[in-house]
């Protein structure tokens, strides 16, 4: 990585330098005065830099440099399935015929568009096993409140509106309770028992007449099935609750088994995860909702259908949650993770499932000796590790998550999920092969065995970044959040 | 089988498998019980060499019709502008694109510091303070700036122009509804929002009143006389706009503005039939605190190097989980990212010269139109988009229009019944006059 210091673009700006092209105005200018009103005229002009165009290739390839993607180095990112980003994904999303089409077209003329929209959606209806599926959310969380908005539609619309609660494991993504209160809910927590699994005493306890859904990630953040999982839909289906799945970890049981089967009323999927739309940074996402039939009459609209030969949106949806999202959802998105499927087939997308499952319990196994393992059975395609033997010998497990990016990894999630003490959270995925999961293992081994014997190289890392530990408290406390000249 | 994203071998497999004591991964997905467990193959299509692949979905692709091929005069809140090649080099820059949210900011200062850079280029173009690191799109960030609002006066009341996106529109009446918040439409006139009806709906219980600059027809609404009714009561004042509009318009931030949104889209992000695009949302620093989304900020490291990190986390929904007033976690940084980049493109200058040639070529094609004798409904001032009368039915006339290798305008009738014939139309930068000759050429003959 480059170690020098590194100049914002604002800097580099010089009067008068430009870094485009535009043929000359070719009709007859006007005067602006006569077409816009003196006080709706820009006075001030923007201050956007003015540098060549080598210059802003050179400034943006000096920051990528200076930034570690899944091409860079192994990225075992608890509860983000930080895998390979094909690059025939990239290619066909920038085919002109789905990067430049515009959303208003006539129907006839984008009938190549939906047809790829339709059978995503039909693909992803089956790998979860729902009746229907809507590509309209942009993301995880979006798709998260879309599928409780449908509930709280379905429940009104039964004349059922005292449900107000949404019920959540304490092992929880954070999106859940909030996602839950957007969508005019509150939420109410489940204990997880000593196995990592929801305490079924507990959801018996919590569940009633104001119970609208529970809300479940299966296998759930510590990576672990939730093998009472029918018991557990019988309890909310027979108070009349609904079962929401946080398909974050899909990646774990495509193949083996689907949400729908599980009983399961609604499932969000993250097409960035498990579907290999690229994080790019933290977005765009994609996150598509399948629903069970009941469900269907609340699914945003426009819904695609197929009708004869040809593919159309209807709005005419009159019991709808309505609009969730301008338009269609992240096309440019959902033609990626279209691609990957008809890459991988039914049996590819098994394999894929095998592999990030095998590969999880190889890492989990043979880190086992050096680190506290909280839940001992076999994982899925995560598990959770706790530094609570390293934290006393006073090295903690953001140490050591430093430490690991001197040897060129992006560290495991850490201090997720909250209920796990100096939690590390561990997802290698299935593209990574035997040989880099072993240097994984033999780094992870040495930082052990620093925290034995010199803790301080893993609290002072880490030692090889562009930039040292940095000062979150100033940032927070004396914001700065633009520059200015 | 095999596949190439798939690097085990059986070597690897069976050594995998004895390390973690099992003699068949089988074992590992013993605890999904039998009856829910799924037998046989999953009913989707059989997987695709890479090259059958790359012909199927470019033939699949070549089924619709493009703004490459085809001039397109459609707007309505996506644009066909002029889109440097760089912005592709630097958003295929893997480093980039392969990267999760940077939560470990040491090795993520460049996605970190091209978000801080994104953020300043929008407050510029904004005359905002503070603006985030994006939002899904426009349409969402409109809805988000009326929850911030409602929870910021603690007040149900959401005032909105019918001049804004028709989508835009709905998208903010299905999150009034999450959050149990009452949306009042107030009407327009000669296109523009009736400033008498907006005066007599906003009261003390209001919230906030959210208008368009440019608004959906194009028209440059009056804020300056909007910000006095909607302050005369305390509620805040949203303004959705086309930041492209603002190399030009006099920002919304300058009349009073407490958020501004919009998309980014018009700055190097393809049209892609509606996304992913890439809202922005800016606000002034009184409400820094109460932004949706993420924040870089900048900081120092241990050696007192500058640096930059996410920031004011605290009002995130992975900190404060249901007292959160936003769900919102990803962002769109990729996009926000080529928007970075076509915005350092144009630069001070270009998106001036940009933004001039929108508007010059918008009035050019409306007076030839009017010279073609075609009525032209509104006549306020306006950027790149105006309405149209025709002679028939929009869907009709666009049918004609592609045979004619062009992309007719929107079709007003759609959300407007007032306006059934009537077209919206959308002429950037990248229209040339002959193309414009030929649009109103065509439209006169039919």
């Amino acid at each position: 990585m480059n170690t020098q210091d590194q100049s914002l673009i604002f800097e580099l700006s010089k009067e008068g330098r430009v870094g485009y092209s535009l043929p000359a105005l070719d009709v007859p200018e006007t005067d602006l005065g006569s077409l816009l009103p003196d006080d709706y005229v820009r006075t001030e002009s923007a201050e956007l830099p003015q540098v060549s165009e080598l210059q802003i290739m050179r400034h943006y390839t000096a920051l990528s440099k200076r930034n570690h993607g899944v091409d860079s180095g192994f990225y075992p990112l608890g509860s983000c399935t930080m895998k390979y980003n094909p690059k025939i994904n990239e290619d066909v999303a920038r085919y002109a015929g789905f990067a430049q089409i515009h959303p208003l077209q006539e129907e006839e003329t984008v009938q190549g568009a939906m047809e790829m929209m339709y059978n995503l959606q039909t693909s992803l209806a089956e790998i979860t096993g729902m009746d229907e599926v809507t590509l309209q959310p942009a993301a995880g969380a979006h798709g998260e409140w879309t599928g409780l908005m449908m509930i709280r539609a379905y429940h009104e619309a039964n004349g059922d509106d005292k449900r107000t609660k949404v019920i959540v494991p304490d092992s929880a993504h954070g999106t859940n309770p909030a996602s839950a209160t957007v969508a005019g809910f509150d939420s109410i927590t489940v204990k997880s028992d000593d196995r990592g699994l929801v305490d079924l005493d507990d959801l018996r306890r919590v569940v009633g007449e104001d119970t609208a859904a529970l809300m479940l990630t299966n296998p759930n953040t510590l990576g672990l099935f939730e093998e009472h999982i029918l018991e557990m839909a019988e309890i909310v289906h027979e108070a009349g609750g609904k079962l929401y799945y946080d398909g974050a970890n899909m990646n774990a049981i495509m193949g083996y088994t689907r949400p729908g089967d599980m009983g399961f009323d609604v499932v969000h999927l993250n097409l960035h995860k498990t579907f290999t739309g690229p994080h790019g940074g933290g977005g765009p996402g994609s996150g598509p909702v399948g629903v069970k039939k009941d469900l269907i009459p609340y699914l945003p609209k426009p819904v695609l259908m197929k009708k004869g030969e040809g593919y159309t949106f209807e709005y005419d949806r009159p019991q709808s949650i309505g609009r969730v999202k301008p338009y269609y959802g992240n096309f440019g998105i959902n033609v990626r993770a279209y691609t990957y499927i008809r890459t991988m087939g039914p049996v590819g997308l098994k394999q894929v499932s095998e592999y990030a499952v095998l590969n999880a319990n190889y890492l989990m196994r043979r880190l086992e000796p050096y680190f506290d393992l909280p839940f001992t059975q076999h994982c899925k395609h995560e598990f959770v590790l706790s530094g609570r033997r390293q934290k006393k010998l006073g090295v903690r497990t953001l140490d050591m998550a430093k430490r690991l990016l001197d040897f060129g990894y992006h560290p495991p999630t850490i201090y997720f999920p909250l209920s796990v003490e100096e939690a590390i959270m561990i997802e290698p995925t299935e593209t990574e092969s035997k040989e880099t999961l072993d240097e994984f293992i033999d780094a992870m081994i040495q930082i052990s065995k620093e925290a034995e014997e010199s803790p301080e190289v893993v609290q002072d890392a880490p030692h090889s970044t562009v930039v040292k530990r940095l000062d979150e408290a100033l940032a927070a406390r004396k914001p700065v959040l633009r520059y200015v000249k | 089988m095999t596949f190439r994203y798939l690097p085990m071998t059986e070597q690897d497999k069976k050594e995998m498998m004895e390390a973690a004591g099992i003699s068949s991964t089988e074992e590992l997905f013993k605890d999904i019980p039998e009856n829910v467990r799924f037998k046989g193959d999953l009913q989707i299509e059989p997987a695709l060499p890479e090259p059958e692949l790359v012909k199927y979905m470019s033939a699949l692709s070549q089924k619709n019709i493009n703004t490459k091929d085809y001039a397109s005069f459609l707007g309505a809140g996506v644009y066909d502008h002029y889109t440097p090649s760089i912005v592709n080099h630097v958003t295929l820059r893997s480093e980039f694109y392969t990267a999760y949210t940077p939560y470990q900011p040491e090795i993520s200062q460049g996605e970190l510091q091209a978000i801080f850079e994104f953020q300043t280029m929008i407050c510029e173009l904004t005359g905002m303070d503070v603006a985030n690191s994006s939002m899904y799109d426009g349409g969402t960030a409109f809805a988000e700036a009326a929850l911030l609002s409602a929870g910021q006066t603690k007040r149900k009341k959401i005032i909105v122009s019918k001049s804004v996106h028709p989508e835009s529109l709905a998208v903010l009446q299905t999150y009034a509804n999450g959050q149990r918040l009452e949306v009042v439409e107030v009407g327009t006139k000669d296109g523009l929002t009736d400033l008498e009806e907006l005066k007599n709906a906003v009261d003390s219980e209001t919230a906030c009143v959210l208008v368009q600059y440019p608004n959906f027809f194009g028209q440059v609404e009056p804020l300056k006389d909007i910000e006095e009714i909607v302050h005369s009561e305390k509620a805040m004042f949203v303004v959705s706009s086309n930041p492209l509009s603002l190399g030009v318009l006099k920002p919304p931030g300058s009349f009073g503005a407490d958020i501004v949104v919009g998309d980014a889209q018009v700055f190097g992000i393809p049209q892609g039939f509606g996304g992913p695009h890439c809202g922005y949302f800016a606000v002034t620093k009184k409400l820094m605190r109460k932004v949706p989304g993420r924040l870089v900020g900048q900081t120092v490291d241990e050696n007192g190097k500058r640096g930059f990190v996410l920031t004011l986390q605290a009002r995130e929904q992975h900190i404060r989980r249901d007292k959160a007033t936003s769900n919102i976690c990803s962002n769109q940084a990729l996009n926000a990212l080529a928007a970075s980049v076509a915005m350092t493109a144009l630069g001070k200058q270009g998106i001036k010269e940009v933004a001039v040639q929108n508007i010059q070529k918008a009035h050019y094609a409306k007076n030839l139109l009017l010279e073609k004798g075609f009525s032209i409904p509104y006549e306020a001032p306006f950027f790149n988009e105006f309405v149209v009368k025709l002679n028939g039915p929009v869907k009709e006339i666009n049918k004609k229009l592609i045979e004619h290798g062009m992309i007719g305008g929107y079709d007003l009738g759609r959300d407007f019944p007032e306006l059934e014939n009537h077209m919206l139309i959308a002429v950037t930068e990248l229209r040339t006059k002959s193309e414009i000759d030929k649009l109103a050429t065509v439209l006169e003959g039919l």
